[in-house]
């Protein structure tokens, strides 16, 4: 009998199998409906997930390679679980952004492959296991920018490649150092290790660095994220929608799940130059996103910007010691709903790009103009999920924001003083795009334009209810990670 | 039941967007009067608190982190959501013909005005900001698409100045929610922030909001927001949307950090004082009539500005009886150069206009414009003279320089005022003072009601301020930085 968890992460991989042996005509609807299997088991998982426990749970645990101690161990607790949920709801969404072309089958099964991967991420609860999956998603990841990426691809998928496995190359080092120490990889039992230091002197710092850089890269942190412009701007749409929405996800998991447990001695002494980076990935990428003259490439660089903020609230409490438990159960709060937030908002805004650039075949600030007057419900609808990643109240946005605020201002008020100014820009940026593109007169080049056709709006409307939901009642979402929440601020503590 | 005059501003714009076009003036109308009504009836209800900021409406939101949907009611918030109601009502009326895109207009209006109501009526800081920052989207939108001049500029300006504020804000909260404990408006005034918290925090926060308020020198998006308007989107934002700033900041900034407002009040006064000399001078060079008329909400806002640095008891008076005067005067000058001479004309050079004859092709629009003038220009009996004479008695108290630095204010408001009046409509040349006036689309019914209903306003509250400083004067005596 095969868990829940484990026929989560086979669907997909199902999936892909059909896709390549049955060579269907219509390859996204075939996506699409292993799509909603694995939603459907997601869901289950929420139902049959006890909320109000902590630790991980519905485990399932085997024995797998027993010399190096890896083992086939996956459960969830509350973050978990909300990743899961994030990738099922990612995902089709990305299918249905996914254009109907003759590679479209190709790209539906590495697609598939890669959401297995994530299922497997999400829930793996050992590192040699939880490294094979991350691992399993770089490769779907580089075929599809490579295969059906636009303009620029080759240098794009090989620089992302790169960047991306010498960050895992420095990780799996890290980790060896550390097997061979303590002779464990199981997460929990590391986490227990973590507060009397797993290595001894300089080791420790290099494992330490080694991790640090592989989910910084991933994240992507501030120096480390020049890949992610080009490999999201050649992507294709489907593809953009996934990285940002689900994969990037992997480094902030990476940096609650394995970093701050594992070296809490090592965050709190490098905790000012970490918060320094944080603030500085929240200040400049919405600044170079505002330089940006391609809007693929402008939500690029403001993903960076969302993605800082999760991480600022995460530092800025491991990094003092001084943090009550209230500030900490704030800041995590914010950093999980952030993540969630993120995957669909980020997701949603490179859908829309993508609407555009169906209808027009370019996407530069440019190429547009006047649209209100020709398709005012994509003006709309476009600008709601504008107003959501710029954080209005009464959106997703918000309430995560004002949650991480409120937490790391307790702690580092400095630091999330200037990080307010990330907010400014962000706004900046988006409405700077919103009049070149919405306003004015009507371009030549716009007045074929068609508005959204019922099959969009079936996607648009729920996505953007989520939005409001979330941002008008959050109880749903905080209800999810609540124990986890407090059981972390414990052990961070 | 003045909670509801949010939620049937609000089920009236939903309203809208679902019904077909063809009565959406209707529904606005009868929304606005029913909000007006409400906030009216509460006003003459005897058995309510007004001194105290009394919870109206308290229902947990998001426990876990103590936000709460809160309302609450007392005689400042009371003043300014009845002049929202007098705003809306004639706001509609002077939309009256709005032909294009009907029903979104009236959307976006009366979302401006229900974020309005919350505003005022927030005891929650978290809710304060949501509806704070939900005025600033459709008021992007009804100057974006539905304005005039330059409108997209005029629209992004004002968008970024309020984002900005916004974000000043933002940290504000935070930093009252980290070191308070609490968002509820009413624990936080019992709390005792540290001084040295209170010394940033409060200018912060003051200016953020401040900004909304036209402070100088971030007043500069005040008349390009105003010029590119229409005619609706400029009452409403002088009548209402500047009050939110300066609302906020005596609510929240004043209410919370005495010392702090002790620290920097005389900043404040020099500010004001500077904004309100440097507007009106500005004000008498302008050549477009409703760039005077934006220029001089900015001087009025100043007053306002220079009441809450007097820190007793006349001058903030007076800067919420201001408040109002000024929403409803504003609306009226805006009403008049946008909808009444604008539509007619399609001109608001003051040069073109002299040589118009326009006080005998528009005898109505005239009336009500000197009516206005005399208003804006602090002559005794109406309402602009109650509220400036008792901000400068409570000047007089803190800062007796500042109160001759405005006098030579008011000199010079007097005289832009006077001069945009004798250009636009009695500049009348001798050789053709005979000859019949240009022919003119007559004023219609409901440009002589609203114009009606703003006249009314400023006349009844001239004539009887102590009618609304009755239940200015409690609430404001009720404030910890009195004390």
């Amino acid at each position: 009998m095969v868990g829940l968890i484990s026929a989560l992460i086979l669907i997909p991989l199902a999936g892909a199998v059909a896709l390549y042996i049955g060579q269907p005509k219509n390859a996204r609807t075939v996506a699409l409906i292993f799509d909603a299997l694995s939603a459907f088991y997601a869901l289950m998982l929420w139902q049959k997930f006890d909320a109000t426990a902590p630790g991980l749970q519905l485990v399932e645990r085997h024995v797998w390679i027993p010399s190096i101690g890896a083992e086939y161990l996956v459960g969830v607790d509350g973050l978990s679980l909300l990743l899961v949920l994030l990738t099922s709801l990612v995902f089709p969404f990305a299918f249905s952004a996914q254009s109907r072309s003759a590679g479209e089958r190709g790209a539906c099964a590495l697609m598939l492959v890669m959401q297995a991967a994530l299922y497997g991420t999400f829930t793996a609860q050992n590192f040699v296991l939880w490294f094979l999956f991350y691992e399993m998603s770089l490769v779907p990841a580089f075929l599809l920018i490579k295969i059906y990426g636009g303009e620029n691809r080759d240098y794009a998928a090989v620089k992302f490649f790169v960047y991306t496995f010498l960050g895992s190359v420095a990780m799996l080092l890290a980790f060896l150092g550390i097997y061979f120490t303590k002779g464990t990889f199981d997460f929990v039992a590391l986490a227990g290790l973590g507060k009397s230091g797993l290595l001894a002197g300089k080791l420790q710092w290099l494992a330490f660095a080694g991790i640090f850089l592989g989910l910084a890269v991933k994240v992507p942190l501030f120096p480390f994220h020049t890949w992610l412009p080009d490999a999201y701007q050649t992507a294709p749409t489907g593809v953009s929608m996934v990285l940002t929405g689900a994969l990037s996800k992997m480094g902030v998991y990476g940096f609650i799940r394995l970093l701050v447990p594992l070296f809490p001695n090592e965050i709190k002494i490098a905790g000012p130059w970490l918060l320094a980076l944080v603030v500085c990935s929240i200040v400049f990428a919405p600044l170079a996103a505002w330089a940006q003259r391609d809007l693929k490439r402008m939500v690029a660089y403001l993903s960076i910007n969302h993605l800082g903020y999760c991480l600022l609230g995460l530092f800025a409490i491991t990094a003092r010691s001084t943090s009550s438990l209230i500030d900490m159960h704030a800041a995590l709060s914010g950093v999980f709903l952030q993540i969630f937030n993120h995957g669909v908002t980020a997701a949603a805004l490179f859908y829309f790009v993508g609407l555009l650039e169906q209808r027009r075949g370019l996407r530069g600030i440019d190429d547009f103009g006047g649209l209100m007057q020709r398709t005012p419900l994509l003006c709309g609808w476009m600008s709601i999920a504008m107003f959501s990643s710029l954080g209005l109240p009464g959106l997703n946005g918000f309430i995560g924001e004002f949650l991480i605020f409120k937490g790391s201002f307790a702690v580092a008020a400095s630091f999330t003083a200037i990080a307010v100014l990330g907010l400014l820009f962000t706004a900046v940026t988006f409405m700077r795009a919103m009049q070149s593109l919405f306003s004015g007169p009507l371009a030549e080049s716009c007045s074929g334009f068609s508005d959204l056709i019922r099959s969009e709006k079936f996607v648009i409307v729920p996505v953007t209810l989520l939005m409001f939901a979330v941002g008008i009642s959050p109880q749903f979402v905080f209800n999810i990670f609540n124990a986890t929440v407090v059981q972390m601020a414990r052990l961070f503590a | 039941m003045i909670a509801w005059t949010i939620y049937i501003t609000f089920a009236g714009a939903v309203v809208l967007l679902v019904l077909p076009r063809g009565f959406a003036h209707w529904i606005a109308l009868v929304t606005a009067i029913a909000g007006f009504a409400i906030s009216l009836a509460t006003f003459f209800c005897d058995d309510i608190d007004l001194t105290h900021f009394t919870t109206v409406v308290r229902v947990p939101w998001v426990p876990a982190l103590g936000m709460n949907y809160h309302l609450a009611l007392d005689g400042i918030s009371l003043t300014l959501v009845l002049v929202t109601g007098i705003a809306a009502v004639s706001a509609v009326l002077f939309s009256w013909d709005v032909d294009q895109r009907q029903n979104e207009f009236f959307f976006w209006l009366l979302l401006v005005v229900g974020g309005s109501y919350g505003v005022f009526l927030s005891a929650d800081l978290f809710l304060l900001f949501l509806f704070y920052e939900l005025v600033i989207v459709p008021k992007y939108f009804l100057i974006a698409i539905f304005g005039s001049t330059n409108k997209e500029y005029g629209a992004m300006k004002l968008t970024l100045y309020s984002f900005f504020g916004g974000a000043l804000v933002f940290l504000g909260i935070i930093a009252i929610y980290v070191s308070g404990g609490s968002l509820d408006v009413n624990q936080l005034a019992q709390f005792q922030f540290t001084p040295q918290l209170q010394s940033w925090a409060f200018p912060v926060l003051f200016l953020g909001f401040a900004v909304l308020a036209g402070i100088w020198p971030l007043h500069t998006w005040a008349p390009t927001g105003h010029v590119a308007a229409p005619t609706a989107g400029s009452m409403l934002l002088a009548g209402i949307v500047m009050k939110l700033g300066a609302y906020a900041a005596l609510r929240v900034a004043m209410n919370l950090f005495p010392q702090g407002f002790q620290m920097w009040r005389t900043w404040i006064a020099v500010l004001a004082v500077v904004g309100i000399v440097y507007a009106a001078a500005v004000a008498l060079r302008q050549r477009d009539l409703k760039f005077v008329i934006g220029y001089s909400s900015v001087s009025h806002m100043g007053f306002v500005l220079l009441g809450f640095a007097t820190a007793n008891v006349f001058g903030v008076s007076g800067s919420v009886l201001q408040m109002f005067s000024h929403g409803v005067i504003g609306a009226l000058l805006f009403a008049v150069a946008g909808r009444m001479i604008y539509r007619r004309t399609h001109t608001r050079e003051l040069d073109a206009l002299s040589g118009m004859n326009l006080s005998r092709a528009l005898p109505f629009a005239a009336f009500a414009f000197v009516i206005a003038s005399a208003a804006s220009m602090g002559i005794p009996g109406f309402s602009g003279f109650a509220a400036e004479i008792t901000i400068l008695i409570g000047a007089w108290k803190s800062y007796p320089l500042a109160v001759w630095i405005t006098g030579i204010g008011m000199v010079l408001v007097a005289a832009f005022t006077l001069r945009a009046l004798k250009r636009s409509f009695f500049d009348v040349d001798l050789a053709t003072a005979s000859a019949a006036p240009p022919e003119m689309e007559p004023i219609t019914i409901p440009e002589k009601l609203g114009a009606g209903l703003l006249m009314f306003a400023t006349l009844a509250v001239g004539l009887y301020p102590k009618f609304l400083l009755d239940r200015i004067q409690p609430a404001v005596e009720a404030m910890r930085f009195l004390k």
